[in-house]
């Protein structure tokens, strides 16, 4: 039943790039200063190489857009994409589909290492900011191999578990974050805000630093895609089947905690994305890695545009943080897989 | 040819051992059987054969070679295991799980050759799966799901199957289904089958050779009519029964006579 339910894998990816491209012309209009349909796509194809565009617009609109709302708004893509895939990643390897980052606690422990890194070593400027994701990236593993430590019993775990290792993975790495913050004196507000997340006040250069790590990070995933299908077949089948399951997941933990650390380090945490998203394509996509991975990541995109730009635009002259936008949306979502999870347990 | 040789094979659960001083051969085009009470070490022997546990004691070689020191996907390319529980209740297509069998041989990245696709069609219609073959295995039943677990190992194109109590979830008639397509394997292609059973009467309706253990050791082995002794049976599943011939099929079958 369900499979004639599903919609044509090509008329979801084509509605997904044409919403997303849709959605960067219209946040580009919104915000403090609002300006027409018209304009503000003339004022983004003007920036395309090739095209000259007689300016119909002022200085100060072109600014508005291409430096303070484009640059968030792709921004915000990337980091989408980035959760998003990260948490189908998480969900196929550990076959578990409340399985995510910022659920086990990678990402508070990529913001432990990167506030750590801020604190001990000045370093906001200049090189600096290219090594804040490694410091998170070395933080979100300590996580990750912590969750799956206390997780582990007698070579099982159980979803259940998995996910109660996470809430104590996120408090005990919470608390460490908490003392950072008390210790830190003056750089206090600036780690507290980016605990909760935020694109505020992110230029050009926020992005360049991303970038590769979505390239190689969603490189690698998409290589794997095959490999997640066979693992959902279960871990013994899998190894019956010829794969070496452990070291493929240890592969696949690592790069999906890179891609997570990687963001946490420039936005903050941002939660519930990698668990959202992947989770409705797989009710309207199926469960094909192959089709999954792809489609999660656009949707991902576009789905963290719109949480950003409703932190920047909901209150007037004041920012929500964005992980409190994801939040408010995650959290019952998060609520209802747990009781849909526990009234089937078997399947 | 000999196929498999397990040498002194031993392994503990903590302290606990499970499997003592194992020894047996499976000789190549074999029908293998395993059977013992639950507990005996079955399915702990099964894993250490197929490497997916490594044994505490002694050697598993697999075509001379120890098992442990062979490649999975090598491994893979030769042999099938049909799990109890057979495939999950995934929403993958009955299709989409039988091309899963081709895993071993695909190159990295590659997909399915034509041949690939020929053969998973051709199996998806020798087991009579080809009307169902869009629907997800979500959908289907027990039964059907475990057939789609065999086609899946006959897309393997395996010289062994090695199945682990591949019936206990069915009813009589897909355990008949699934033994009977297991058979035809065996037979049209000289597939070696081993196979864990529970059934006593099934294993001796479709085994040549059996293995019996019994806490962890080998009580007897040999040809199927040599291990199928009442006496023995009786004593090694503390159970009252009588042994009689089936009278179509001319093999051992056991009636439980407890009240």
């Amino acid at each position: 039943m369900r499979a004639k339910l599903r919609l044509n894998k090509i008329t979801i990816a084509g509605g997904l790039v044409f919403l997303l491209l849709l959605s960067v012309v219209l946040s580009s209009m919104i915000g403090s200063v609002k300006l027409p349909f018209g304009l503000s796509l003339r004022i983004l194809f003007s920036h395309v190489p090739g095209l000259d565009l007689t300016p119909t617009w002022t200085l100060a609109q072109n600014s508005i857009v291409w430096e303070l709302r484009l640059p968030r708004i792709f921004l915000s893509l990337v980091v989408g994409g980035m959760l998003s895939s990260a948490g189908v990643a998480f969900q196929g390897i550990l076959r578990n589909p409340l399985a995510d980052p910022y659920i086990l606690g990678v990402s508070v422990g990529a913001a432990f290492g990167a506030a750590a890194s801020i604190i001990f070593f000045t370093h906001s400027t200049g090189w600096g900011q290219f090594a804040l994701p490694l410091f998170s990236f070395a933080g979100g593993l300590i996580s990750l191999w912590f969750v799956l430590a206390l997780a582990q019993h007698q070579g099982q775990r159980e979803r259940e578990t998995l996910i109660l290792a996470g809430v104590v993975t996120q408090a005990l790495i919470g608390a460490f974050l908490s003392f950072l913050i008390a210790i830190s004196g003056q750089q206090m507000d600036l780690i507290v805000f980016w605990m909760m997340g935020s694109l505020a006040n992110r230029s050009w250069t926020d992005l360049w630093i991303l970038l590769p790590y979505f390239g190689l990070g969603y490189t690698y995933l998409s290589m794997q895609v095959r490999d997640l299908n066979i693992i959902a077949l279960g871990e013994n089948a899998a190894t019956y089947l010829g794969m070496d399951v452990e070291k493929k997941k240890i592969r696949v933990l690592i790069i999906g905690s890179l891609l997570t650390a990687a963001a946490v380090s420039v936005v903050g945490i941002i939660g519930f994305v990698g668990l959202i998203v992947p989770h409705l394509m797989r009710l309207i996509a199926g469960p094909d890695h192959r089709v999954l991975l792809p489609l999660s990541t656009l949707a991902g995109a576009v789905f963290l545009l719109w949480s950003d730009t409703l932190a920047r635009t909901l209150l007037p002259s004041r920012e929500i943080p964005i992980g409190v936008i994801t939040a408010f949306v995650g959290a019952p979502f998060f609520a209802f897989l747990l009781k849909k999870g526990l009234r089937r347990k078997s399947a | 040819m000999k196929l498999f040789e397990v040498v002194k094979a031993g392994h503990d659960f903590g302290n606990a051992p499970v499997l003592r001083d194992v020894s047996f051969e499976i000789e190549e085009g074999e029908s293998f059987g395993i059977i013992g009470p639950n507990g005996s070490g079955k399915s702990t022997l099964i894993k250490g054969m197929t490497g997916l546990l490594s044994l505490t004691r002694g050697e598993v070689r697999y075509r001379g070679r120890p098992v442990k020191a062979i490649a999975k996907k090598e491994l893979a390319r030769q042999i099938a295991v049909l799990e109890q529980e057979g495939t999950p209740a995934l929403t993958f297509s009955v299709e989409e799980i039988v091309a899963m069998g081709r895993y071993p041989w695909l190159k990295p990245l590659a997909d399915l050759s034509l041949r690939d696709q020929g053969l998973v069609r051709n199996v998806l219609k020798s087991l009579g799966l080809w009307e169902i073959r869009t629907q997800s295995i979500a959908t289907l039943s027990g039964g059907q799901r475990q057939l789609v677990s065999l086609a899946r190992a006959m897309a393997q194109e395996p010289q062994v199957l090695i199945l682990d109590e591949p019936t206990t979830y069915l009813d009589i008639g897909h355990q008949t289904l699934v033994m009977e397509h297991v058979r035809r394997w065996h037979a049209e292609q000289g597939i070696t089958v081993i196979m864990v059973l529970h059934d006593l009467n099934l294993a001796a309706q479709y085994c040549t050779k059996l293995l019996l253990l019994e806490d962890g050791q080998v009580r007897s082995c040999g040809d199927m009519s040599e291990v199928l002794k009442e006496g023995i049976i009786s004593k090694v599943y503390h159970t009252d029964l009588i042994m009689i011939e089936h009278p179509v099929l001319g093999v051992p079958q056991f009636l439980l006579t407890s009240k």
